[in-house]
C-alpha cells in the first residue's frame, strides 16, 4: 500500500518502522533492519525522510515524575466558550507551560478542553482564576481533578494494524 | 495615598485581570465576574450561595477588597464576617449589607466638598 502526504511517499515499510520507533525509540538501525530484513542503511533512509517530512514530530523520554520527587495533580478543564472567541482562546492556552494539551469541541455549545497540571489544588485554582477566566469569551468553567489514572498511552500503528488484520479475517 | 485618592481607588472599574471571578469551587466558573464594588454588590444578590461560601472561606473577598481596592476598612468587616462563619441566604444577606453600606459611605465622602 502506498499513500501520499504533501507529495510524499509513505509505505508499508515506513508504517512498520514507525511502529518499532513507538515501541522503543531508542531501536537502533540494525535492530529494526534486523527485524525486517532489510538493510540498516534503507532503514536510515527512511527514518531521515520521515523526520525531514514530520512524520516523526520529536523523540521524547517518558519520565516517572513521581520517581524524581515531582508531585503534580493533573485535571481536565472544560470551557464554555463565546464561538467566536473559542480559537482566540485555544491560542492563548498553549502559551502556558502548564496546560499540556488544548483541543476545541462543539455540541450542543462550543467547549475549549484543557489537560492542566499544577503542584495542588491552591495553585490550581489560582492558574484558572487568574489565567483562563480572563480570557475574553471564557463563559463558564468546569474542572475535573484527575483521583486516579487507570491508563495514558499515545495511539499505536500496532493497535490499527491489529483492527485491520481483524477486519480482513471476517 | 491621600484618603481622597483612596476612595476613588475603591470606587474605580479594575482592568479585566484584576476583576473578580466568581467560583462555586477549585476550577469551576460560574461565569460572572466584577469589575468594580458596585457591581461587586450587584453580583451578591443574584450569585449561587455556594459561590460566596466558597471564597469567603478561602479569604478570597478580603484579599480582593484589600489588595485590588486598597479598601482595608471593608476587608475588615468581610473578615470579621467570615469568623461569624454565618453561611447560606444568611451570609448573602449580610454580605450585601456591608458592602451596600460601605459603597455609600465611599461615594458619600468622594462627593463631600474637601
Amino acid at each position: 500500500m502506498k499513500s501520499k502526504s504533501h507529495a510524499i511517499t509513505f509505505d508499508d515499510l515506513d508504517r512498520q518502522i514507525l511502529r518499532f520507533l513507538q515501541e522503543n525509540a531508542k531501536s537502533t538501525y540494525s535492530e529494526i533492519g534486523n527485524r525486517l530484513d532489510v538493510a540498516h542503511s534503507t532503514v536510515y533512509d527512511r527514518i531521515q525522510k520521515m523526520e525531514e517530512h514530520g512524520f516523526i514530530k520529536k523523540y521524547e523520554a517518558l519520565v516517572d515524575l513521581e520517581k524524581i520527587g515531582v508531585s503534580l495533580i493533573t485535571a481536565q478543564v472544560n470551557i464554555t466558550a463565546d464561538p467566536k472567541e473559542a480559537e482566540n482562546i485555544a491560542r492563548k492556552l498553549t502559551k502556558f507551560g502548564q496546560v499540556l494539551e488544548v483541543s476545541t469541541s462543539f455540541s450542543e455549545e462550543f467547549v475549549v478542553l484543557a489537560k492542566v497540571v499544577a503542584r495542588d489544588q491552591a495553585e490550581l485554582h489560582s492558574f484558572i482564576a487568574k489565567s483562563i477566566a480572563p480570557i475574553p469569551g471564557v463563559l463558564k468553567i468546569r474542572t475535573a481533578v484527575v483521583t486516579k489514572k487507570y491508563k495514558e498511552e499515545r495511539f499505536s500503528l500496532a493497535v490499527e494494524e491489529n483492527a485491520a488484520k481483524k477486519r480482513n479475517s471476517l | 495615598m491621600s484618603l481622597a485618592v483612596s476612595y476613588s481607588k475603591a470606587l474605580r472599574s479594575v482592568l479585566r485581570e484584576e476583576a473578580f471571578y466568581f467560583f462555586t469551587s477549585i476550577g469551576n466558573y460560574t461565569g460572572q465576574s466584577a469589575s468594580s464594588l458596585e457591581e461587586f454588590l450587584q453580583k451578591i444578590k443574584d450569585i449561587d450561595v455556594k459561590s460566596l461560601e466558597f471564597h469567603l472561606f478561602r479569604e478570597d473577598f478580603e484579599k480582593w477588597t484589600a489588595l485590588t481596592l486598597g479598601d482595608n476598612r471593608l476587608a475588615d468587616e468581610i473578615r470579621n464576617l467570615r469568623a461569624q462563619k454565618v453561611v447560606g441566604n444568611a451570609l448573602r444577606d449580610r454580605l450585601y449589607f456591608i458592602v451596600s453600606r460601605r459603597l455609600k459611605d465611599l461615594k458619600s465622602t468622594s462627593l463631600s466638598p474637601k
